[in-house]
C-alpha cells in the first residue's frame, strides 16, 4: 500500500501543529465559534448531538493492521471504545472532546492517517472496489489512479471551495462494486481492444435529496489523461456549478440542467486545452505508484481445496459462512474475506477497539498486512490462503465477527440517524436493528437470497436509501417518526433509483411492513435465482402496493 | 414551557442553563413559562456563547410530565439521554451508575 514520502509527513505534521493551535486559541476564547467552524470542518470535526464526531479518512478503503491497532487505540483512550465505519469507506468517532483532537490527530499522524477533507466542499476521500487488487473479475488495480486523484486533490487550491462537496469513486470490474454511478465522478478503469487501460468516465451521479444516475461523458478515457480530463469536469462544475441555493449545488444539478451531450461538450473543450499540459501523467510517475500497490507474493498453498472441503464436512456454520461471505480470488489457492459488521440485531458498522485489534492481527498473521473498508459497512481480508479459512472462521467467531449474512438482508447499510447526527429526522440505527432481529435465521435469509436493504434517517442519504433493493427513509412528520419506503433502487453496475412505494410507516410498523414485502416477493418469483430485485423489475410495484395497502392501493 | 441547551465548548457535552450555570442534567434545567423569562435565557444563551462556554445554543419546547422536565421533540429526548440503541453511552449510563 501508499507509503508517505518525507513531503507527506511533512505535510500532515504541519496541519497537526496548525489545527492544535486553532483548537486551543479557540477554548481560550481567542476565536470566536464563527471564525473556527471552517477551520474544525476542514479537519474533520463535526459537532453532533451528544458531542463532536471525528470522521477519519481511510483512502480507497485500504488500513494497514498498524492503522486499525491505531484507531483501536483512539477507541479506548479518546473515545468510548468502539468505532463506527460509514459508506465513504471512513470512520467516525462519536465522543471526542475538542480538547483531544489535536493528540487524536498526532496519534494518526504517526501512521499516515489524517481527517483532512473529510467535510467541506472540497474533494472528499476517493473510493474505491473493497476487493482491489484480489478480485478474480478484476481488469486492474483502481487503487494506483485513486491514489493519483488523492494526491492531485489534497488542498487544491482551485478546488478547495467548490460549489458543493465532491466525490470520485474507481472501480477495475465490470460488476461495480463501489457504487461508481452514484458519485459525482465515476471511473471505470478498463482495457481497449488495443489492451491499453484507460476509463469509462461518469458524470452527475449522487444521492440526497435529488437522487441522480451518472451519466456516461466518455467511454475510454486513456489512463496518462486522468487528471487532465478530471481537471477539466472540476473546472466547468466550479464555473457552472450553482453557488446560489446549496441544494441545487451538486455537479448533478448541472448536468441534469444542461444536457449530457452540452455539459460534454463543454468539458470536452476545457480539456483540449489542457490534455497535453503538466497534467498528463508521466508513464515513471504511474509506475511508481502502483509499485506500492503490487500484490503481495502469494506462496502456493494449493492444500487449501482439500482444508476446505474437510472442514466443510466437519461444520455448517463455516459452510454456510464459506458461501456468503468468502468471495473468489484471482489467485486459486487465495480467497477474499468479508468480515461482517452487521451482526444480527448490532448497530451496522460499528465495531469495538477489541474487535479492531482482533481483526489487525488477524491480517497480519493471515492475510498479508491488509484490511480493507466496504461502502457496505463492513470488513475485508482481501488476500486470505483457502487453507487457512476455517482457522480465520473460527477465529471471527470468537469476536463475534462470523455472521454469514453477506448480501442478505441483514447487512443493511444504516447511516447513525437520529441517535447521534445533528442533520438527522428520525432514527436509522433501531430501525436496521429491529429488521435483522426479525429475519435473525440464516436459513431464512438464505432462502430469501440477495437483499439489499438500505436506511437513511434523513433526505441527504448518507444511509444510501435510494439504491437499496429496499430503501428505507425517516422523516419527521407532526413531531413524530415516519419511515417511506422505496423499492427497486441499485447500486451496481445497473444503477436504478428505487420508487416511493406509498405512504410511510410509522416506528412500530416497519419492520412488519418489510416483512410484508419480502413474504409478497416469495410468494411470485419464479424460482430462487430471481431475486428482489429481479422481481421487482419484472413485476413493477403494483403487488407490493397490494401487499401493503390492500383496497387503499386499489382506490388510487 | 423553554429550556436553554447547548453544547459545552470544550467536550461537546450536552448542557442545559440553570442559575446563572451550564449544568449536565435536563432535571435542573431552569424553564421559562412566559416571553420575559425567555428572553432572560436567549440573553444568557448569548452570554454563554460570548464567554465562550458554549455552543449551539438552543432554546427548546418542553413540558412536565410526572414532575420530569420532558422536551418535545424526539431529537431533544436523545439529547437528554444518549443513544436510544445504546443505554451504556451517554447521559442514561450515568443514571444506570449511580442507581
Amino acid at each position: 500500500m501508499y507509503r508517505y514520502d518525507e513531503f507527506d509527513h511533512e505535510f500532515v505534521q504541519a496541519r497537526v501543529a496548525q489545527f492544535a493551535d486553532q483548537v486551543e486559541r479557540r477554548l481560550s476564547g481567542e476565536l470566536t465559534e464563527d471564525q473556527f467552524k471552517p477551520l474544525r470542518l476542514m479537519n474533520g470535526v463535526y459537532l453532533q448531538l451528544h458531542a463532536y464526531m471525528l470522521r477519519i479518512a481511510i483512502p480507497y478503503g485500504t488500513l494497514h493492521p498498524r492503522q486499525l491497532r491505531m484507531l483501536a487505540h483512539i477507541a479506548r483512550t479518546y473515545d468510548k471504545g468502539y468505532g463506527h465505519f460509514t459508506t465513504r469507506q471512513n470512520i467516525q468517532f462519536n465522543w471526542p472532546a475538542l480538547s483531544d483532537v489535536p493528540a487524536i490527530l498526532a496519534d494518526l499522524a504517526q501512521v499516515e492517517m489524517h481527517c483532512i477533507q473529510t467535510s467541506g466542499n472540497c474533494i472528499r476521500n476517493v473510493t474505491a472496489d473493497h476487493f482491489a487488487g484480489a478480485a478474480a473479475d478484476e481488469v486492474a488495480d483502481p487503487r494506483p489512479y485513486a491514489e493519483i486523484l488523492r494526491q492531485w486533490s489534497s488542498v487544491h487550491p482551485e478546488f478547495s471551495y467548490l460549489p458543493r462537496k465532491f466525490k470520485i469513486a474507481v472501480t477495475g470490474a465490470e460488476r461495480d462494486r463501489a457504487a461508481i454511478k452514484t458519485h459525482d465522478i465515476g471511473l471505470h478503469l478498463k482495457r481497449n481492444e488495443a489492451g491499453e487501460l484507460g476509463f469509462a468516465v461518469y458524470v452527475g451521479g449522487g444521492l440526497g435529496r435529488t437522487p441522480m444516475v451518472g451519466k456516461k461523458i466518455r467511454d475510454f478515457l486513456p489512463q496518462e489523461h486522468l487528471l487532465s480530463y478530471v481537471t477539466a469536469i472540476l473546472r466547468v462544475y466550479n464555473l457552472h456549478g450553482r453557488r446560489d441555493n446549496k441544494f441545487k449545488a451538486r455537479i448533478k444539478i448541472l448536468v441534469h440542467e444542461t444536457g449530457t451531450e452540452e455539459l460534454a461538450s463543454w468539458i470536452e473543450a476545457e480539456w483540449q486545452a489542457l490534455k497535453d499540459s503538466e497534467l498528463k501523467l508521466p508513464e515513471g510517475d504511474v509506475a511508481a505508484i502502483k509499485a506500492y500497490f503490487a500484490p503481495p507474493e502469494l506462496p502456493a498453498r494449493p492444500e487449501g481445496d482439500d482444508a476446505v472441503r474437510l472442514a466443510r464436512l466437519d461444520s455448517r456454520a463455516f459452510s454456510e459462512w464459506l458461501g456468503q461471505n468468502v468471495t473468489t480470488h484471482r489467485n486459486p489457492d487465495y480467497a477474499a474475506v468479508t468480515i461482517s459488521l452487521k451482526g444480527i440485531g448490532e448497530a451496522p458498522g460499528d465495531v469495538t477497539d477489541v474487535q479492531m485489534e482482533a481483526v489487525a492481527d488477524l491480517a497480519e498473521r493471515y492475510a498479508f498486512e491488509e484490511v480493507r473498508v466496504t461502502h457496505e459497512q463492513n470488513l475485508v481480508l482481501p488476500h486470505v490462503a483457502r487453507a487457512d479459512l476455517k482457522t480465520v472462521y473460527d477465529e471471527l467467531v470468537g469476536i463475534g465477527l462470523a455472521t454469514a449474512n453477506a448480501g442478505f438482508i441483514s447487512d443493511i447499510i444504516a447511516c447513525p440517524g437520529l441517535d447521534y447526527c445533528a442533520l438527522a429526522n428520525a432514527r436509522s440505527i433501531p430501525v436496521a436493528q429491529q429488521i435483522s432481529t426479525r429475519f435473525s435465521s440464516l436459513e431464512r435469509q438464505r432462502e430469501i437470497g440477495e437483499l439489499k436493504l438500505k436506511i437513511s434517517g434523513c433526505i441527504n442519504a448518507c444511509g444510501h436509501h435510494h439504491v437499496g433493493h429496499i430503501g428505507i427513509l425517516g422523516v419527521e412528520k407532526k413531531g413524530a417518526e415516519l419511515y417511506q419506503i422505496t423499492l427497486g433502487g441499485s447500486a451496481d453496475e445497473n444503477t436504478s433509483v428505487g420508487d416511493i412505494i406509498g405512504r410511510g410507516f410509522g416506528p412500530d410498523e416497519i419492520v412488519d411492513a418489510i416483512e410484508t414485502l419480502v413474504e409478497t416477493y416469495l410468494a411470485i418469483r419464479s424460482d430462487r435465482s430471481e431475486r428482489f430485485l429481479d422481481v421487482y423489475r419484472r413485476v413493477g410495484p403494483a403487488p407490493f402496493k397490494e401487499a401493503l395497502y390492500g383496497a387503499e392501493a386499489r382506490a388510487a | 414551557m423553554k429550556i436553554l441547551t447547548a453544547n459545552r465548548l470544550s467536550d461537546g457535552e450536552v448542557v442545559w442553563f440553570a442559575n446563572g450555570q451550564w449544568v449536565e442534567s435536563i432535571s435542573q434545567a431552569e424553564i421559562a413559562e412566559d416571553k420575559a423569562a425567555e428572553a432572560a435565557l436567549e440573553a444568557a444563551g448569548a452570554r454563554g456563547l460570548a464567554d465562550n462556554l458554549v455552543v449551539d445554543v438552543d432554546l427548546i419546547d418542553v413540558e412536565i410530565v410526572d414532575g420530569a422536565t420532558h422536551p418535545l421533540r424526539l431529537r431533544e429526548r436523545i439529547r437528554a439521554a444518549g443513544p436510544t440503541n445504546r443505554n451504556d453511552l451517554g447521559k442514561q449510563a450515568r443514571t444506570q451508575h449511580a442507581a
